[in-house]
């Protein structure tokens, strides 16, 4: 892990949906070092920690990140008001484990809610030997989904209220998937509820998963030791650090509260 | 003499190359800065909290945001002694910086064992933390009390003959009799302050945020206290004052000096500006310049009360 802060151009925002923003930022050194399911840990003016928000697509080319967040409280609202054409104070990329891709031809990926942006650069790896399945609210918390079109996957829509694509959870979908082919790996991020049921799966079905986790951050780069997270290490119950440790974790080593 | 060397100061015989110090808890072993400069920038670093055995830390979340500060509650996670004394101690003595040993214990037995482990080792310091709001036992219970603090310091006194800096709680009703009670058994400095108790409720899930229910409260918030605090102290004892409590800008350094403080460290600043240690060494160079100041300490309790 190589990080670096400091203060990075905005070439582009959108909205995406109802407070659902989108940067494109212009950082070279960082596009360079980064990987997918790291993340980027971003100053809030006014506010005491930063923020942390994964990477959506990296572009080593362009020299650019993509980074996606949604208003949660505060200090995120304040962020949302960071122009195009403006400076955006980062310590990235950080995250000591991001997805781990090498030696895996075939993937499905899974994103829930928010839980999705951090996929469509797993997805962009893996091209046509993806399917990609996503799982939002309703129709209007949708994003990405030519997004992840375009990189060739097959994509798989899921809400819970049946208001676009198939009504339904990520859950259902991915068993229908396994029923008829098994991916040599899947790669998941969203709520804890979906994490837990994606991995029984994958165990029930014998496939590898790996799946990114989330927790209140302090520096974001492994010294404060807050974003603890329970797992199995060396068969001991140990409290990692979603900061350094992951924030991707191989299925076998998270333990979720009962 | 460079002004680099005017911020040189000699704290209880340790020399110092300036008195910033990142604070215990905040900085790990300092592997995870070396990424934004490298270690021999500071003058010293207070490393995590260390026991006699690893321990787990407490279950999350361990971090809660206020209006200018934070509450944390990790807990003391921390590998053990004998792991910092094998592997991150012979690491730092390579960083050209003070390396000042954290040590916090459940029991007076606890603290014993660690100074006297590592009074054989070629730490520069112990810093004695009395006062981890966030365990069950030893920690907080013995800081709070005049009784409690002193038989600490002369259980560890007694063991070890590096400097010893006892690490004092806000969370007490009169800080400087718990100063003069580890001054009278042979402490040779204090530190001040540790994070003050403090609680925030999601008022949605009518949940405390942090899973320890209550925490430490660091940040710009609690400035004003440990600037207050560090004056009291440092006017009612005759050992040396490390003052810190919500530094995050060298006029901040240059106020708890001023107070008292002869060193500084710096913690919850670090999370949202690593780059803060830099920043402010670089800002007290160009104030002993503009100001002609032979030495730093020279401002040392110049604070003129009303």
């Amino acid at each position: 892990m190589k990080y670096t802060q400091g203060k990075y151009l905005i070439l582009s925002k959108k909205t995406l949906a109802k407070e659902i923003y989108d940067l494109t930022i212009l950082c070279p050194d960082v596009a360079e070092a980064a990987v997918a399911g790291q993340f980027v840990n971003v100053k809030v003016d006014g506010f005491m920690l930063r923020r942390p928000i994964s990477i959506c697509s990296i572009d080593k080319n362009k020299g650019t990140l993509r980074i996606i967040f949604e208003v949660r409280g505060e200090g995120t609202k304040v962020m949302s008001q960071l122009a195009e054409g403006a400076m955006i104070d980062i310590v990235a990329p950080l995250g000591g484990r991001g997805f781990e891709m090498d030696g895996h031809e075939t993937a499905v990926i899974i994103g829930g809610g928010i839980g999705n942006p951090p996929m469509l650069a797993v997805a962009e790896n893996f091209g046509k030997n993806a399917t990609v399945i996503s799982g939002y609210r309703n129709a209007s918390a949708v994003i990405l989904q030519e997004d992840f079109a375009a990189t060739g996957a097959e994509t798989i829509l899921c809400t819970d209220d049946g208001s676009a694509g198939r009504k339904g959870f990520v859950t259902d979908a991915l068993k229908e998937v396994l029923a008829s082919k098994k991916p040599d790996v899947i790669y998941a991020c969203g709520p804890n509820v979906m994490l837990r049921r994606i991995i029984e799966i994958a165990k029930e079905n014998g496939v590898k998963c790996q799946v990114s986790l989330e927790e209140r951050m302090g520096c974001g780069v492994g010294a404060c030791l807050v974003c603890a997270c329970r797992t199995i290490r060396d068969g001991n119950e140990y409290y990692a650090h979603v900061c350094k440790d992951g924030p991707v974790f191989n299925a076998e080593e998270v333990l979720f509260d009962e | 003499m460079s002004n680099s060397n005017k911020l040189a100061v000699n704290f209880c015989g340790v020399d110092f190359k300036n008195p910033l110090i990142p604070a215990s808890g905040a900085f790990g072993y300092g592997r995870e800065f070396e990424h934004f400069y490298p270690l021999s920038t500071l003058g010293g670093i207070s490393v995590k909290g260390t026991t006699p055995r690893q321990r787990t830390g407490n279950l999350p979340p361990r971090i809660a945001e206020t209006p200018s500060g934070m509450l944390n509650s990790v807990g003391l996670q921390n590998p053990g002694v004998d792991h910092f004394i094998a592997v991150e101690l012979p690491n730092l003595k390579t960083k050209d910086t003070v390396v000042i040993a954290n040590i916090a214990g459940s029991t007076a037995d606890e603290y014993r064992e660690i100074a006297e482990k590592l009074d054989s080792t070629d730490v520069d310091m112990i810093e004695v933390n009395i006062s981890c709001p966030n365990v069950k036992a030893g920690g907080a219970a013995f800081g709070v009390s005049c009784e409690g603090a002193a038989s600490i310091t002369k259980i560890v006194r007694a063991v070890t003959s590096k400097p010893v800096m006892m690490k004092l709680s806000p969370n007490v009703t009169n800080i400087a009799e718990i100063a003069k009670a580890v001054e009278a058994e042979g402490a040779d400095a204090v530190s001040l302050i540790n994070t003050l108790l403090g609680m925030r409720i999601d008022i949605k899930t009518r949940r405390p945020i942090l899973h320890n229910n209550v925490g430490g409260l660091s940040g710009p918030a609690i400035f004003p206290v440990a600037v207050r605090m560090v004056w009291q102290v440092a006017n009612a004892v005759n050992i040396p004052v490390c003052g810190m409590g919500g530094i995050s800008r060298w006029e901040d350094v240059v106020e708890m000096m001023m107070a008292g403080a002869q060193t500084v460290q710096i913690g919850a600043a670090l999370f949202s500006n690593p780059m803060a240690p830099v920043e402010i060494i670089e800002g007290l160079e160009k104030y002993v310049a503009d100001n002609n100041l032979n030495s730093l300490q020279d401002i040392v309790g110049t604070v003129q009360p009303w």
